[in-house]
Formats: C-alpha cells, sequence, structure tokens
C-alpha cells in the first residue's frame, strides 16, 4: 500500500503541504492531508503496562484514541505538559492517533526540488521513516512519514500479527 | 415471457447489473423466510386469500429480480411456483399438503440457487428439474408423483385426469397425448419436457400418469403439427418410440369428473369443480393451465399486488445507525457536561438560560431512546426460523411436536440478534431431540401424543429473557449426579437442584457414552453458555422430572450499553460488568492468608479465593499515600470466582461500551472502554481474562 501511495505522490509533481510542528527543538513537518485536527493536551486515561511513550486513551467526541509523546518516543531531554502543549489528531488508514508536540507552527507548502534526502545518520527515528530534509530559508524540516511511523512495529500501537 | 435469461452476468452491456446484487440477494432472502413462514403457518381447513396473495407476492419478487440480474434457474423455478400459487388464489386449485412440500422444498432450492449465485456461480448447479416437473404437475391438477419413484400409484388413477373438457383450448392449439417409450432409460423421456420449456411458443407440456415403468405418457398443448414434434423429439427419442394420439375434448374421459384422481374427496369440494364458471377477469380469457398464458391473465392483480408493497421501511446500512448512536452519545455527554457546568448559576439571572438546558435535556433524552430504538429488531426475527426447522427434525425423530412463540414483539438490539440465534437453536434443537419423548412413550405417560416446545421473550427489567420450554421428560437429577461422579466433578448429594442442573453446561459433560437418558442434553451445551455470557448474559434451568424442562436466557438489550460497576484504585476509575459481581466486602487484614509464591488468598465462608490487587496489576501511581485498598469485589466468570482488591465503590451505572481495538490495541485485562459523565475514558475490565490469570 505504501508503495501505490509512494508512486501517487512521484506522481504528483507540484508542491506538497506539510504541517510543521516542533518537538524541543527540532522542526517536523507531516503531510497535511494525514491531520484530521489539532488539540489542546489534557490528560489521558492511562493504560497500564504500555510503554512510556503511549500515555493513554482520550475520548475524542465518543471515539477511544490513543495519544502518543512524540517527544518521549524520540528521547527528547525537555517533556513538560503545559497550555501550549498540543495534540495532533492523525488519520491514518482507519486508525485516528493523537501524538503530543510541543506545539504546532504552520502549515509550509514544499516543492519537490526543496526537499533533499536524509543522510543516513544514526538516530531514534528509523530512516525509512524520513521522507526527506526541507529547507525553508535557514530553517531545516525533519519531514516523516507518519503514517510508516505509527504502524511501525516499536510504536506498539497495532497488535503484533494482528 | 419472451426474455432470455443469461446466466450470472448482468444482462445489460452497457449497465453494470452486479452493484445492485447485494441488494437483491437480501430482499430475495427476505421474501423466501416470509413465503416460507406464510406457508408452515397456513390452515389446510381455511386457507385465506391473504395468505395465498402473500405467498405470489413473494415468488413474484423473487421471480422479477432474478430475471432481471439473469439468473435463469432461479427465475425459473420462482416462475412454477408462482404459476401454482397463481391457480391457487385464484381458487381454480384446491390446496393440498403436497402442494406445500414442493413449495416450502422449492424455497429451499432458490435459497441455494442464490447462494450459488452469491458466491460468484461457483460449485455445482443444483438441478430443479425435478421440482419444476412436481410443480407443473400440480398446476395441471394432478396429483405429483412419488420423488423417487416416477410411475405413480397404479389402479386409482387409471385415466388421464387433467380435466380437458372444463378448460377452453386457445384458439389453433391441439390437446394431444404423447406416449414415448418403452425405453431402456425412462429419464431420457424427460428431456423432451425441456424442449417445451426452452421453446417459447411450442406449447405446454404436463406428465400423465401411466402404469409402464419404462414409459412416460404426457399431456400436450401445442400449435405445431405432429410432424414438427416428432423431428423436435428426435434429438433425445427415436422416431418410432413416439406415439402422438389427438385427445378428444369432453368425450369418453372417465375421469373428466374427478380431475383429481387420487383426492376423490377434495375434488368433489366446490372450489376445485368451480373453474368452469368465468373466472372474474372480464379482460383476460380464463388461464390455461400452462403457466405461460397464465401469465396473460394474471397482469391485474400483479399490478395491484405491486402497489401493495410498497414498504414502509427503508433499508440503512448498519454503520450509519451506528454512527448516529455515537452523535447521540456524545450530544449525551456534552448535555451532562453543560448540565454539571450550569448547577452554581443563579436561578433568577439566567432563568432563560437554565430552561433552555432543561428542554435540551428532555430533548436528548428523547432522542437518545428513539435513536436506539432503530437497532431494535423484534425477535419474531430470530423465532420465524424455527418452525420449519422443528418440522424437519420432528418428521425426521417420529416424533409430534407442536411449537408455540410468545413476544416475538419483544425487540433486542440487532448485534445481539445475530449472536442469540445460534445457542437458541441448540436449546430448541434439543428440546425436541431429547427432551419430547416418542408419542408412543408419552401416550404410556398419561400425556398428550404431541409434545408442546414454548418459545417466548419478554422484558425483564433492563434485560431480555427467552425461554425453551418443553413438556418432555426433563432432567433426572440422580443421573446427573451419577455422571459428574464419574467425570471426577466435585459434587454432592446435598447439591440444590439449581446447581445440579448447571452441571450439564460443564464443558464436555455430556458426550456419546452418557447414560441414554440425558445423553445429548448436553452436548455442545456448554458452547451455548459461553456464547451466552460472552454477550453478557446468563442462563438458569428449571427442570422437572417427567414434566419438562425451561432453559432461561438472560440477556442485556443491546450488546453496546451495559450495567457497570464502577470502582476506583488510586486516582483512577475502572468499571466492572455488573453481571459478574457476585458479592464485595470490607477486608480484614486477618480474612487474607499469603501462600508460597507470594499469592494471597481471602476466606469467604468458607471458601479460598484468590485475590488481585487492581493496584499492582494496573501498576497503579500512589499519590495520596492515606488512600488503601480495603475492598474486596467478588467477582466470577466461567464458574470461578477471584476478589478484586480495590480503594472504593464509587456507583452503578449503565455505560456504553467502546472497542478499544479499533484504534488501539487489544490490553491485557481489559475488555473495552466507555465514557464517563465527565467525558473521561475509563476500562472495563476483562473478568474472565482475570479470572483465568488467577486460577491459571
Amino acid at each position: 500500500m505504501s508503495v501505490v501511495g509512494k508512486t501517487a505522490e512521484g506522481a504528483s509533481s507540484g508542491a506538497r503541504e506539510y504541517l510543521t510542528f516542533r518537538l524541543d527543538q527540532e522542526e517536523y513537518g507531516i503531510d497535511i492531508l494525514k491531520v484530521q485536527e489539532i488539540r489542546g493536551y489534557e490528560a489521558p486515561t492511562r493504560i497500564a503496562n504500555a510503554p512510556e511513550f503511549i500515555k493513554g486513551v482520550v475520548n475524542l467526541r465518543g471515539t477511544i484514541v490513543p495519544i502518543v509523546d512524540m517527544r518521549l518516543k524520540f528521547n527528547c531531554s525537555h517533556v513538560e505538559y503545559n497550555s501550549f502543549t498540543v495534540v495532533i489528531i492523525l488519520n491514518l488508514r482507519h486508525r485516528v492517533v493523537g501524538i503530543v508536540v510541543d506545539s504546532v507552527s504552520d502549515v509550509m507548502e514544499l516543492a519537490p526540488e526543496s526537499i533533499r534526502a536524509a543522510p543516513d545518520i544514526d538516530s531514534v527515528i528509523d530512516n525509512g521513516c524520513i521522507l526527506g530534509l526541507g529547507s525553508v530559508g535557514e530553517r531545516m524540516l525533519i519531514l516523516l512519514d507518519i503514517e510508516k511511523l505509527m504502524s511501525s512495529v516499536d510504536m506498539g500501537l497495532v497488535s503484533v500479527g494482528g | 415471457m419472451g426474455e432470455s435469461y443469461q446466466e450470472g452476468t448482468g444482462s445489460g452491456a452497457d449497465f453494470d447489473l452486479t452493484q445492485f446484487y447485494q441488494i437483491f440477494f437480501e430482499e430475495a432472502g427476505e421474501n423466501l423466510d416470509q413465503m416460507e413462514r406464510i406457508l408452515l403457518a397456513l390452515d389446510l381447513a381455511a386457507v385465506s386469500d391473504e395468505d395465498l396473495n402473500g405467498i405470489f407476492r413473494c415468488a413474484h419478487s423473487i421471480k422479477g429480480g432474478a430475471a432481471t440480474f439473469g439468473f435463469a434457474d432461479v427465475a425459473e423455478l420462482t416462475h412454477q411456483m408462482e404459476s401454482l400459487l397463481d391457480r391457487l388464489r385464484r381458487h381454480e386449485l384446491q390446496l393440498i399438503p403436497e402442494m406445500i412440500d414442493v413449495l416450502l422444498e422449492s424455497a429451499d432450492a432458490s435459497r441455494s440457487l442464490l447462494a450459488r449465485h452469491q458466491a460468484g456461480g461457483q460449485g455445482e448447479a443444483l438441478s430443479t428439474t425435478d421440482l419444476v416437473a412436481r410443480i407443473r404437475q400440480l398446476v395441471s391438477g394432478v396429483a405429483p408423483a412419488p420423488v423417487a419413484a416416477p410411475a405413480p400409484a397404479p389402479a386409482v388413477v387409471s385415466a388421464p385426469p387433467p380435466a380437458p373438457a372444463s378448460q377452453p383450448l386457445a384458439p389453433g392449439m391441439r390437446r394431444l397425448e404423447i406416449q414415448i417409450g418403452p425405453l431402456a432409460v425412462v429419464e431420457q423421456a424427460d428431456a423432451v419436457k425441456e424442449l417445451f420449456r426452452d421453446i417459447p411458443g411450442l406449447g405446454t407440456i404436463s406428465d400423465l400418469p401411466c402404469e409402464q415403468a419404462n414409459v412416460r405418457l404426457f399431456l400436450v398443448e401445442t400449435s405445431s403439427t405432429n410432424d414438427d414434434l416428432l423431428d423436435l423429439f428426435a434429438f433425445h427419442v427415436s422416431k418410432d418410440q413416439v406415439q402422438i394420439q389427438a385427445v378428444d375434448p369432453g368425450f369418453g374421459n372417465p375421469a373428466a369428473d374427478n380431475p383429481f384422481g387420487l383426492f376423490g374427496d377434495a375434488a368433489a369440494s366446490p372450489a376445485v369443480a368451480a373453474p368452469p364458471a368465468p373466472v372474474p377477469a372480464p379482460a383476460a380469457p380464463v388461464p390455461a393451465p400452462a403457466p405461460v398464458k397464465a401469465a396473460s391473465g394474471s397482469v391485474v392483480p400483479k399490478v395491484a399486488s405491486q402497489a401493495q408493497m410498497e414498504s414502509t421501511t427503508i433499508r440503512v446500512a448498519v454503520n450509519k445507525v451506528d454512527q448516529l448512536i455515537n452523535l447521540v452519545g456524545e450530544l449525551v455527554i456534552t448535555q451532562a457536561m453543560l448540565a454539571q457546568n450550569s448547577r452554581g448559576l443563579d436561578a433568577a439571572l439566567y432563568q432563560q438560560l437554565l430552561a433552555g438546558l432543561a428542554d435540551l435535556d428532555r430533548n436528548t433524552r428523547d432522542l437518545q431512546e428513539s435513536v436506539m430504538s432503530i437497532r431494535m429488531i423484534p425477535m419474531s426475527v430470530v423465532f420465524s426460523r424455527f418452525p420449519r426447522m422443528l418440522r424437519d427434525l420432528a418428521n425426521k425423530l417420529g416424533k409430534k411436536v407442536e411449537f408455540v412463540t410468545h413476544g416475538e414483539a419483544t425487540e433486542l438490539d440487532k448485534g445481539l440478534v445475530e449472536k442469540i440465534t445460534d445457542p437458541l437453536t441448540h436449546l430448541v434443537r434439543n428440546s425436541c431431540d431429547h427432551g419430547i419423548e416418542m408419542p408412543a412413550e408419552r401416550l404410556a405417560k398419561g400425556k398428550p401424543e404431541t409434545g408442546t416446545i414454548v418459545l417466548s421473550a419478554s422484558h425483564q427489567g433492563g434485560s431480555i429473557v427467552i425461554e425453551v420450554r418443553d413438556d418432555g421428560k426433563g432432567l433426572s437429577r440422580e443421573k446427573i449426579l451419577s455422571k459428574a461422579r464419574e467425570r471426577g466433578m466435585d459434587v454432592s448429594d446435598q447439591m440444590p437442584d439449581a446447581e445440579v442442573w448447571m452441571l450439564i453446561f460443564a464443558p464436555g459433560f455430556s458426550t456419546a457414552d452418557v447414560i441414554t437418558d440425558i445423553s445429548g442434553r448436553g452436548v455442545g451445551l456448554d458452547v451455548v453458555k459461553r456464547n451466552i455470557a460472552e454477550l453478557n448474559g446468563t442462563v438458569e434451568i428449571e427442570s422437572f422430572d417427567g414434566q419438562g424442562m425451561k432453559v432461561a436466557v438472560r440477556l442485556p438489550l443491546t450488546l453496546a450499553i451495559m450495567d457497570g460497576m464502577s470502582v476506583g484504585v488510586g486516582d483512577e476509575v475502572y468499571i466492572l460488568p455488573l453481571s459478574s459481581v457476585v458479592e464485595s466486602f470490607q477486608v480484614n487484614s486477618d480474612d487474607v492468608s499469603t501462600v508460597a509464591q507470594g499469592a494471597q488468598l481471602v476466606k469467604v465462608r468458607d471458601e479460598y479465593m484468590p485475590v488481585l490487587a487492581l493496584e499492582r496489576l494496573f501498576q497503579v501511581p500512589r499519590v495520596n499515600q492515606e488512600k488503601s485498598s480495603t475492598i474486596m469485589v467478588v467477582v466470577e466468570a466461567d464458574g470461578s470466582r477471584v476478589a478484586l482488591l480495590v480503594d472504593e465503590l464509587l456507583g452503578q451505572h449503565q455505560v456504553v461500551v467502546k472497542n478499544l481495538e479499533s484504534n488501539y490495541r487489544k490490553v491485557p485485562n481489559v475488555s473495552g472502554a466507555t465514557i464517563l459523565g465527565d467525558g473521561k475514558v475509563a476500562l472495563i475490565l476483562d473478568i474472565s481474562g482475570l479470572v483465568r490469570r488467577a486460577r491459571y
């Protein structure tokens, strides 16, 4: 399925829009079409024995939605929950997942030529989940394949084998 | 009737009909169910026109759909059924039991043909030739030949029966008697009948009884010449084996005044003798026995019946309804929050706002009720499948069983209805198979020969109770107890009856080697119990030796809503299904003893049960050190009990069950989640999972 997605992306040579958000000092971008909505952070219901970065589940208008703290997932040194902390609700392949980020910056249009391939670096993020590095003026955006990232096994969001 | 049917594919090349297949299959299924229901309820002595019209309409709808979608075999079969029914509802034929049998069998055949088409036309198609022939015989007024034996009962019928004198022939038509044979393989002759079906305008053919087993006799109405017919027949049988003889109308026919040969008495009744009188359809000629001819005469009634079929229901996808229910659930929660937040407002200052909120409260409640009722469907949907099943089963077993249902209108959530059907079928089968005695045995016991099985449904409080009751032999306490001992189960003679009866639900309790009296009573009953438990339901048995037994199944009204008990641990709230809660009590530290591996046991009235501390199980963080878990809640699942250690009992309420797995994954010891009044999510504990964890 992701192969099909890639070809479709390649075919539409036009610029794509990315929602950018901050995790600590870093700025990330994700495909805006995967974003359902943005909400303030409210304490979720904890789930016992879940990985630390899964904060729990919240009620989103009747739907039970798991909340992943990206800062914990990406080993950010500084994690706090305040009035600026936001949750991006993602709609990925019929699943709804919320991710906690420090703040949402804006929506940016990036042409394919302004996206560079990500260098092979050792990081907590699986390289396959980074689409590339986008440069906007002085800023550098880490563009994530959020769908791939969220469905990877070590996110623990899906039952193994199911 | 000139349209040619194409197998399988939609006939319109530029218009894809396949998108409508599903709707057709659903409708056809419903129509077949309806037809079966009416057929079974028919009283042969007093057949109402309404019923006959009802069955006709069902057959007609299926035929129409099948022809449109190109399912020729179904269309053909239902067309024949329709012809028979059309004559019945015009009182040109008297309804006889054979007709009901053949119609029921045809309904079954149609169902399996449809199922084959639904599966994409794979597998062997069921042959309907025999059924079609039998229906045609009935249509032409001849008693059907027994299914397997082509030669009908001799002696009684010796003359060509179908009252030629009373049926005027269409102009240009000739009525012929055609004898084919003697043949080595007499079935070859049946192929001739196919010719008449396959070639439009050739005419009609029907079987006549014949005394010789290797000879077939047919009554044919056709405009073709003898030579033409012989040429056609030559495809299947050689010309010198065919004898064609014209039938002289109304002359030399000893059976003319008894057109129904086998059924002398029935034939004498006025309804059958009626055909010579003009049928009240002035525009059309009196329908000839042939289905093709009947079609023109039945146009008027068909239009009328279609108008009646304008339904008052609409078909909506279940997920749309579920979405609606979810939205209303949201609305209820929002409304509850508004109500809570407005409580502190000064009633004098905010009079209008508060009045508006009160209205909102009432409207939301009404809205919730109406929306929930959409998913509710009457129990008759389930009950309707049993008469047929019991009829077949009783016939097979040689038992006489009367089936009575009460409370068909009782409504139940659609999801539940689908899941309760199998367990109920099992219980009803058991009652018929093992409860009801053979007729002779019943008479010997001084009971009426015919056994009765009663299926009833009713609302009791927040749940629905479905009872299966029979007046058969009941359960034998001694035999169950001895069987249980044999299996090494922990039983005593002092056990109350209710507990003894529950033993039959133990897994594998009854196998083929059980004492004959209760054999089978337990086959798969553990599955029944488990299925019902999965629906948060319970089963109770009452039994009186020799008088019969009653199994009562109690279910919540809907799967989506459950009675829950909320318990607090630390700052967290968990929900226990109320149906699994046995009792709760304040625990004293000396009641709890620790065994080897640190596992804790608590003694409750001479029974030791494992203790599960929710705090440890769910790693609940302790912020407030003053609180501690001092309350035990005893829960039961699969017959075992454990005590859950919690901080406090918060209350009982109905909770809307939500699936955790739709966006997340299965969580150990948790069966689902719900949304509390304040909008927070609370997890619902999986009691049987907890019990398994504690016990093994």
